[in-house]
């Protein structure tokens, strides 16, 4: 069958998720100690769709001035709430997990409009996280005797964090759930290109009754975080987003007594064998490159696939391409979304060029995109090398660098010859090469026959440059512990 | 030091042997590569011997042979490392006079204090040569992960740890900050205490003796920060324990570790003199360790078939 015949025969009617569930106001403010206000300079900045580059709403954009009252904010209400029994702690965390759940298709449908990924992803990936995220830590709270650190471990303070764009609600999650399970309070800052599902999160806060000052949400740009993580009274960092600014702020941290986890970059590895079951295999590429657009930091950028093996996976792989959907991102049909920003997809298809200008071969399906917003059809680099740009670079889009190998030792070895150690994938029927790749692999998270897999119970984050630390699981918890 | 001595008549006391002082790098006892040496005092000023003045060329070639020691140590057993740090502890206890000696002069204490902290520095090999095999189970472990997938975090070596050494503490301080890193398979480049390295530049001769592969510890002798800021900006080194840094350097130090995102150990702030004879608990074997998280589904076996 052509390819025209098949899409012909699966065509979709759109299939659009309603937008009336979600209310956006015109304006938003921040909020500090269980009040929205503007910020003290007056200054806002507009949120935007990137599937339609319609203005979402405006923003108050927290100055210095906003940051200081925020993090006294916060240090006021530490006292008591570090000093609630853990079990009423967990009680307030159960509330917030509740209320998203009740909310969820509202919030769903919000962080698709604010950040362009597919609503199939913020429904049934994003939200459900979130939530479980909340459970996962609220049961932590009256239990942390227990949980391998020493009687009575305490809380660190106040808790300064900043989160990328790309998992907006869910890396709020991540970073809040522990900080407030442990006793800490927390000021966060939200990316500038998607302050809204945070803002949302403020409600849920005030629907839970948390105590004001316990948690605080400051929008704004990179300036707003530099303040946050350099205010004197900060206890406790945690930063997710790129290695650049990860470095900058352990150098800002340096000669301090202030606790620092970081959550960087990758350019994972997905190691495709040649007795890998192919079409298993795919969908694993898929999912590794293509959840979010790419937009993953734990994404299987560098597709490694056993030589022998090559053309026919990257048949099938080109086959299976040709069928995702690129389109609204409010399309429950829809697989591919909108780039988050302007700015990304400059990045992304600047190195893309570079790719092609370096020698590696082009190649993507048929796509038509858009005539508004950001998008970037996906794409799949071959004769790929190691000295590459597309090869060492994160790029953070939708973008596949395919290199082949012949025996396991090279695939190890081409794997782990980076700056980075996120992510990898394995694919082969074999039991004990899974174990002895993985073994070797440094990388913090390695999916063997299955890829971008999450849960709240299971340790996150990197070697190497991709940060220090883990989220979620007991050992989420050391982060927020003076221990 | 006598330097006039009779041959005749059995009281006639014999003219010491001196050791030179070597450092201890990818298994050997290389001079500094520089020529350079310091002169070592007692507490009092005299004279006790010419260590090597190492150079940021010494600093090099150290994170040279730890990294090219990192694979096997990694590699090696758990069990192996115990039974290899535990062999540490019985090489000292034989040559438990010769450190009790050393450690006196080192730091102006008396025989029975100095005894005291060799003894508890070879203790400290024995606890934390039970720890190897242990660690794993302690920090690590199966995650109840809500979908059909077998979930394992298992903690592993950071890979080249630069230690510095306590500046106080040349020995019990010493073996608590090296034995920790290498417990878990990293490997070392140890910067030895400044004023007081001789401990630490015999130590080494036992770590030859004890089965310890060459390089896993490599022991630095000369100016804190002159080896030490090289070792904070180099790109193949994977962490840094900044026990003996005084607050500014510790700060230099940091800023540099951060060019590769090194995993740093600060000091303890100055108002809180670490008391090396507590009970160390787990944090420095933890605080040179990474969590790996592997997935796998686990299918299912039912006439509908494998899920995956």
């Amino acid at each position: 069958m052509t390819m025209d015949k098949q899409s012909s025969l699966f065509e979709y009617a759109p299939a659009p998720e309603s937008r009336s569930v979600v209310d956006i106001a015109a304006s938003y403010g921040l909020f500090i100690d269980g009040e929205f206000a503007e910020a003290a300079d007056g200054k806002v900045f507009k949120t935007v769709s990137p599937s339609t580059e319609e203005v979402l709403s405006e923003v108050a954009q927290a100055g210095e001035a906003d940051v200081d009252r925020a993090v006294k904010a916060a240090r006021k209400a530490f006292e008591k709430w570090s000093a609630l029994p853990g079990s009423e702690r967990a009680k307030y965390l159960f509330r917030i997990a509740r209320i998203i759940q009740e909310r969820s298709r509202e919030l769903a449908v919000l962080e698709t409009l604010d950040n362009g990924k597919p609503i199939k992803e913020t429904r049934d990936a994003d939200l459900p996280l979130v939530a479980a995220h909340f459970f996962y830590y609220a049961g932590w709270a009256d239990k942390l005797d227990y949980a391998g650190y020493g009687p009575n471990p305490r809380p660190l303070g106040v808790a300064g964090q900043v989160i990328p764009w790309n998992f907006p609600l869910l890396m709020l999650a991540w970073k809040i759930a522990p900080a407030l399970a442990t006793g800490n309070t927390v000021v966060l800052k939200p990316a500038e290109t998607t302050p809204l599902s945070a803002l949302f999160f403020a409600d849920i806060c005030r629907q839970a009754g948390l105590p004001k000052g316990v948690v605080n949400i400051l929008p704004g740009y990179g300036d707003t975080g530099a303040a946050l993580v350099a205010h004197p009274d900060v206890d406790k960092v945690a930063f997710t987003g790129s290695t650049a600014v990860g470095k900058e702020i352990a150098r800002a941290l340096a000669g301090t007594r202030k606790k620092l986890t970081l959550e960087l970059g990758g350019k994972g590895a997905n190691i495709v064998f040649d007795d890998a079951p192919i079409d298993q295999a795919v969908e694993g590429i898929v999912t590794g490159i293509f959840f979010n657009q790419g937009q993953v930091c734990c994404a299987g950028s560098r597709l490694l696939v056993q030589e022998s093996i090559q053309e026919e996976l990257l048949e099938s792989l080109k086959r299976r391409l040709s069928t995702l959907r690129l389109g609204d991102p409010l399309d429950k049909n829809t697989d591919i979304g909108a780039i988050n920003s302007a700015e990304q997809l400059a990045r992304i298809t600047a190195l893309a060029e570079q790719g092609e200008a370096e020698g590696a071969e082009r190649w993507s399906p048929a796509c038509e995109l858009p005539s508004s917003g950001y998008w970037f059809a996906p794409t799949l680099f071959t004769n790929v090398t190691q000295a590459h740009t597309i090869a060492r670079d994160e790029i953070f889009g939708p973008v596949l660098s395919v290199l082949t190998f012949r025996t396991p030792e090279e695939a190890v070895a081409k794997a782990n010859n980076t700056q980075y150690g996120l992510s990898a994938g394995i694919w082969t029927e074999k039991g004990s090469r899974i174990l002895a790749v993985a073994d070797r692999l440094r990388a913090g998270v390695v999916w063997a026959n299955t890829f971008n897999k999450f849960d709240p119970t299971s340790p996150f984050g990197g070697y190497k440059e991709s940060g220090f630390g883990r989220e979620g699981g007991r050992h989420g918890l050391e982060a927020y512990l003076d221990v | 030091m006598s330097d006039h001595v009779s041959l005749s008549g059995s009281a006639a006391r014999r003219l010491s042997v001196f050791k030179t002082y070597k450092l201890y790098v990818g298994g050997k006892f290389p001079r500094s590569e520089s020529g350079r040496v310091y002169e070592v005092t007692d507490s009092k000023g005299n004279w006790l011997a010419n260590a090597p003045l190492s150079s940021r060329k010494d600093a090099r070639d150290a994170v040279v042979a730890a990294r090219k020691a990192f694979g096997g140590w990694a590699g090696k057993t758990a069990y192996l490392r115990g039974q290899i740090l535990y062999r540490v502890a019985e090489m000292l206890e034989g040559r438990r006079d010769q450190f009790v000696r050393e450690v006196a002069e080192a730091e102006g204490l008396s025989k029975s204090k100095a005894a005291a902290q060799v003894d508890a520095a070879i203790d400290r090999w024995v606890w934390y040569a039970g720890w190897t095999d242990k660690i794993s189970q302690v920090v690590g472990g199966g995650n109840p992960v809500a979908g059909p997938f077998f979930n394992l975090s298992t903690p592993e070596p950071t890979g080249v740890v630069a230690v510095v050494a306590p500046q106080e503490s040349s020995f019990l301080g010493l073996v608590s900050v090296i034995a920790p890193v290498i417990a878990t398979g990293n490997t070392a480049v140890v910067i030895a205490g400044e004023k007081s390295p001789l401990p630490a530049l015999s130590l080494g001769e036992v770590l030859a003796t004890s089965d310890l592969p060459g390089g896993v510890v490599n022991i630095l002798s000369g100016r804190t920060a002159e080896i030490a800021t090289p070792l904070a900006a180099h790109r193949d080194v994977n962490a840094i324990d900044l026990t003996g840094a005084d607050e500014v350097l510790a700060k230099e130090l940091e800023i540099a570790a951060a060019d590769n995102l090194k995993r740093v150990l600060r000091p303890q702030p100055v108002d809180n003199v670490v008391d090396w004879t507590a009970d160390p608990g787990t944090h420095r074997l933890t605080a040179f360790l990474e969590t790996k998280t592997v997935w796998h589904p686990t299918g299912s076996l039912g006439p509908s078939g494998s899920s995956y």
